[in-house]
């Protein structure tokens, strides 16, 4: 199975193939990744993961700015059906629009908007930055065999806004913190996790291991 | 629930680590790559490099670190030291760092924290400030900001720094007493209350931090979201793990996993 890393210059692309690498191993697998900016190579891939580490509206210029990444995007969730799994702002982009620093449009794959977390607890601090426990929305593939709930196993944020679905189905995961902050979302073959696998140690990987074996 | 974080960091010069990390047998002390890896083992929430390279030249060594790093560990890193522009905050965050600290850059001027947060989102920028206590006995307590390892006063008053800082777009103030720094005498609580208690951002107490009851107390009275210490767990004084779990015996919540 061929994994496309889309490279829009965003960083943390190391960690991410790395640590995809490594679930591969893990796994048994014999999945090739492969970091790319080249959009026939992300439309012809079997699972397409697009990675994001910066600004909403910085992230969604530098996506544009990549001739026909966009188109080969769609191609790959749309025409192809392929799994497709957003890191971080990566998750981000997939939904209607984005609130930080002005409006942007993101791709509207899954329907809402990107918010600022707003904890009702005024002591707790913003950005939402560090280790914390998923709260599961049912059962999902993509957390199999992870132990969530306030004794589970942690994943790392790094983040000052979340997504808010509009359908809310479609989150699987949050985490508290001062309320419900988006931890993972999934609508179709489309999924999404605010935190970073890459750096998530346990929790991460077993998450990229479902999401290689995910067949939506 | 959201954990309080333990980071250890590392002083890297020309991309190799000050002094040598000395809690386990590594084949090279001397090697951040490979202290970032035994950090990683022990359980540390985060790792910070403070690149103190002083020559121009040798400033790549540290994007070399850090993508090295980043290869061989998934463990959240950030990387401060000698971060003068937007351009040198982009190098670290493709390299692979996920925060990037900037300090006197941002004192020289603020607006490289605004122009950085838009471009990498403000979680990833970190403002670094280095304060000294300059009230006198019964006075109202004040800090002012030092640049040169405390050497230089700036006449910059620490909250109301933290405070515009805060708002230009960094997401989390990484906060050195130079007073408590290399002491073992703990953190300046009264400076660590007082920033956490001005600013909506994270807050990471550092410098002085000589037993596992000051990490506890960073938290508890300074109202710290992290504790950062070098020296109590390079030289094997203390594991993470026995931080954690003395941290967890007074009621902070950890990560132990």
């Amino acid at each position: 199975m061929s994994i496309a890393l889309i490279d829009y210059g965003a960083g943390n692309l190391r960690s991410a193939s790395k640590a995809f690498e490594f679930a591969i191993a893990a796994a048994g697998r014999d999945d090739k990744v492969t970091i790319t900016a080249d959009p026939a190579v992300v439309a012809k891939a079997d699972r397409v993961v697009l990675p994001g580490d910066g600004a909403f509206a910085d992230c969604r210029r530098n996506l544009d700015s990549v001739p026909g990444m966009v188109e080969a995007i769609r191609e790959s969730i749309v025409a192809r059906g392929r799994p497709f799994l957003g890191i971080c702002v990566g998750m981000q982009l997939l939904t209607t629009r984005g609130l930080e620093y002005g409006v942007t449009e993101g791709l509207d794959l899954i329907p809402g908007e990107v918010r600022a977390v707003t904890p009702a607890d005024p002591a707790l601090k913003v950005p939402h930055m560090g280790w914390n426990t998923l709260q599961p929305h049912g059962d999902h593939p993509l957390l199999d065999g992870i132990v969530t709930g306030p004794e589970g196993w942690h994943a790392y944020f790094l983040h000052g806004f979340h997504l808010v679905a509009d359908n809310p189905d479609d989150v699987i995961a949050s985490a508290q913190y001062g309320g419900d902050v988006t931890a993972i979302v999934a609508h179709g073959n489309v999924a999404g996790t605010q935190f970073h696998p890459e750096k998530s140690q346990r929790l991460g990987l077993a998450l990229i291991g479902n999401f290689l074996a995910w067949k939506p | 629930m959201l954990k309080t974080r333990v980071i250890p960091c590392l002083d890297v010069k020309d991309g190799r680590v000050v002094k040598g990390v000395r809690f386990v047998d590594l084949t090279d002390a001397g090697d951040p790559v490979e202290a970032a890896r035994a950090y990683d083992a022990a359980g540390a929430d985060e790792l910070c490099f403070l690149d103190i390279t002083a020559s121009h030249e040798n400033r790549g060594t540290i994007l070399d670190v850090v993508a090295r790093t980043a290869e061989q560990c998934f463990m959240p890193v950030t990387v401060g030291g000698g971060v003068r522009s937007v351009a040198d905050v982009r190098a670290l965050m493709l390299a692979g760092a996920d925060k990037v600290a900037i300090n006197t850059a941002a004192i020289r001027d603020r607006r490289i924290v605004a122009d950085a947060a838009d471009k990498f989102g403000a979680q990833a920028i970190v403002v670094a400030m280095d304060a000294k206590q300059v009230s006198h006995g019964s006075e109202m307590q004040r800090w002012e900001l030092f640049t040169h390892g405390g050497r230089n006063a700036t006449g910059i008053d620490a909250i109301d720094y933290a405070i515009d800082v805060a708002r230009l777009g960094a997401g989390e103030i990484l906060l050195t007493s130079m007073d408590r720094d290399g002491t073992g005498d703990g953190f300046d609580l009264a400076l660590t209350r007082a920033v956490s208690d001005a600013v909506k951002v994270p807050v990471v107490a550092s410098g002085g931090v000589g037993t596992l009851d000051h990490l506890v107390e960073g938290v508890t009275i300074g109202g710290a979201s992290a504790v950062l210490a070098a020296s109590i767990f390079h030289f094997g004084t203390f594991t993470i793990r026995g931080a954690k779990e003395h941290m967890a015996a007074f009621g902070v919540p950890v990560r132990l996993e």
